[in-house]
């Protein structure tokens, strides 16, 4: 695929806004945050693209009320906002009415971790995971945003889309399966999204299959076993939010074959209470190169 | 209504919210009876009128008032909230038909319900959207970025029917009523066991704004 200077987030909005144009079952509902990215959208479809303030749990109850008469509606806000404060609406507003939307987050874990505990949510995928019915979507480059979306925007499911300012040097395809983007006999190491190329650089010299997901839920399984089974049955799992979070789904996939697993992510047992740069944190969860690369030389030794 | 007291025995027993589903039985039988355009052949007619039961607690009178329209059999009331009963202690809108939305946990209908009318709107729809909650639910914050929403927006095809049995436990001083007028909904208090009060308030059109329509009744008995 061709590289884009375009921003995740860019992406997204000029995703949508096209397909606002096209189908008048789409809704865009926001809660502030990104709505100016709407403006000239509303200006259009006033009635379809819809500015909340800063309402958070009407935010996904209206999307609920929107899908209850037919339409689909895509929701977003920045990763907290979205998907913890409005938890329960996500649960029962959705969910439990059988409905389907759109949810695309802005900020990852901590993409920005200078503004703090409150604008990180690196637990949002573990919570999504806890909900029957989500595909989850985990792009680690701008240009594999537009496929997922528009793949969502053409159904009537359940799908989150989580997008990062952090990316990868180059896209990689959006079909639901593990892309092998290096293969080697000692390990297979499974890159989830924006942390491909930190384990592309952290295995550089060492002789594993690397994995590339931009899908985790539904989990490809199939595409895990194939590559273990032409490699060794070491698996990293490199995730960027919290560890371990598909550390049962890998468990599913490999229930009748002896495999060791070590999961990497954020950190659950601790709350790091600091600012600075997201390449700060990084290190701090051992999802930096040295954290992977040694993480990595212990599965294989 | 004369049948709904034998429909509603089939399904009363120890069942804890007894008294709250009494305080919303002559609103119901009103909505169904006299209001609303729904019925057992319109269930999926995207122009059908709209009742979502939020305070999904004590649905009793909720299932007789279906019941006795038609909706489903009387005599599945007999096992209700059994293991292979569609009808549940809360209500699930998957498994019976006619029911808008599934309910239980407090403070999720109006917000769902300003979804609805807008979604209704956007279709250039004229069908009515009624949202029925209790005095107790509106402690729930949920409903006040609901409530500034659907003035702000004026969505006139909204009602609320706010069933106040006085069950909120800090009260709701100055009335129920004020608390929506301040985002400037159309208000209106009548006693929740007159059907005429009930059926001009709830039929009651109001151009340009939504409506609440707060029905008193006596105080829940705990």
């Amino acid at each position: 695929m061709t590289s884009t200077v375009k921003l995740m987030r860019t992406v997204f909005a000029d995703t949508v806004i096209d397909a606002l144009d096209l189908d008048p079952r789409l809704a865009v509902v926001t809660a502030d945050i990104s709505a100016t990215a709407f403006d000239e959208a509303r200006a259009r479809h006033p009635d379809r693209v819809i500015n909340l303030g800063i309402r958070e749990q009407a935010m996904i109850s209206v999307a609920g009320g929107l899908a209850l008469t037919g339409m689909l509606p895509v929701v977003h806000s920045y990763t907290p906002f979205l998907v913890e404060r409005p938890f329960e609406q996500i649960k029962l507003d959705l969910g439990h009415q059988d409905v389907g939307a759109v949810l695309v987050s802005i900020g990852g874990s901590y993409d920005e971790p200078a503004v703090g505990r409150t604008h990180q949510s690196p637990a949002d995928v573990a919570l999504l995971d806890a909900l029957p019915g989500w595909t989850i979507h985990v792009p680690g480059h701008p240009d594999e945003v537009e496929p997922l979306l528009r793949d969502a925007l053409a159904g009537e499911g359940r799908v989150y889309l989580r997008l990062s300012a952090r990316e990868n040097e180059a896209a990689y395809p959006a079909g639901g399966t593990f892309t092998a983007v290096r293969t080697g006999r000692d390990a297979v190491v499974l890159a989830v999204g924006p942390t491909l190329d930190q384990v592309l650089d952290a295995t550089s010299t060492l002789d594993v299959t690397v994995l590339y997901a931009n899908t985790v839920r539904p989990f490809d399984h199939a595409g895990l076993r194939a590559a273990v089974a032409a490699s060794s049955p070491n698996v990293v799992l490199v995730e960027p939010y919290l560890a371990g979070t598909s550390a049962h789904e890998v468990a599913d996939a490999l229930a009748d074959v002896p495999h060791r697993l070590r999961s990497l992510g954020v950190r659950r047992d601790m709350e790091v209470r600091a600012y600075g740069t997201a390449a700060e944190h990084d290190a701090v969860h051992g999802l930096d190169a040295a954290g992977i690369a040694a993480a990595v030389r212990q599965a294989i030794s | 209504m004369q049948d709904l007291a034998g429909l509603f025995e089939r399904a009363t027993g120890d069942e804890k919210h007894e008294w709250a589903a009494a305080s919303t039985l002559d609103v119901l039988w009103v909505l169904y009876d006299r209001v609303l355009n729904i019925r057992p052949d319109n269930v999926d007619d995207p122009d059908r009128d709209r009742f979502l039961l939020s305070k999904g607690h004590g649905p009793m009178a909720y299932y007789a008032v279906l019941a006795a329209k038609g909706f489903f059999a009387p005599e599945t009331l007999d096992d209700w909230a059994t293991f292979g009963s569609p009808l549940g202690r809360h209500p699930d809108r998957v498994l019976v038909p006619g029911v808008e939305i599934s309910s239980g946990s407090l403070g999720h209908g109006l917000g769902l319900g300003v979804g609805t009318a807008l979604g209704l709107r956007a279709q250039g729809r004229t069908a009515r959207t009624v949202v029925l909650v209790g005095d107790g639910e509106l402690d729930e914050g949920s409903n006040q970025e609901a409530i500034a929403l659907a003035g702000r927006f004026g969505l006139d095809r909204l009602t609320v029917v706010a069933i106040d049995n006085d069950s909120a436990s800090h009260g709701w001083p100055g009335g129920i009523a004020r608390r929506f007028a301040v985002e400037d909904w159309a208000t209106e208090t009548v006693d929740g066991r007159d059907h005429d009060a009930l059926h001009r308030a709830l039929a009651a059109e109001h151009p340009g704004r939504p409506a609440v329509v707060v029905a008193t009744v006596e105080k829940k008995e705990l």
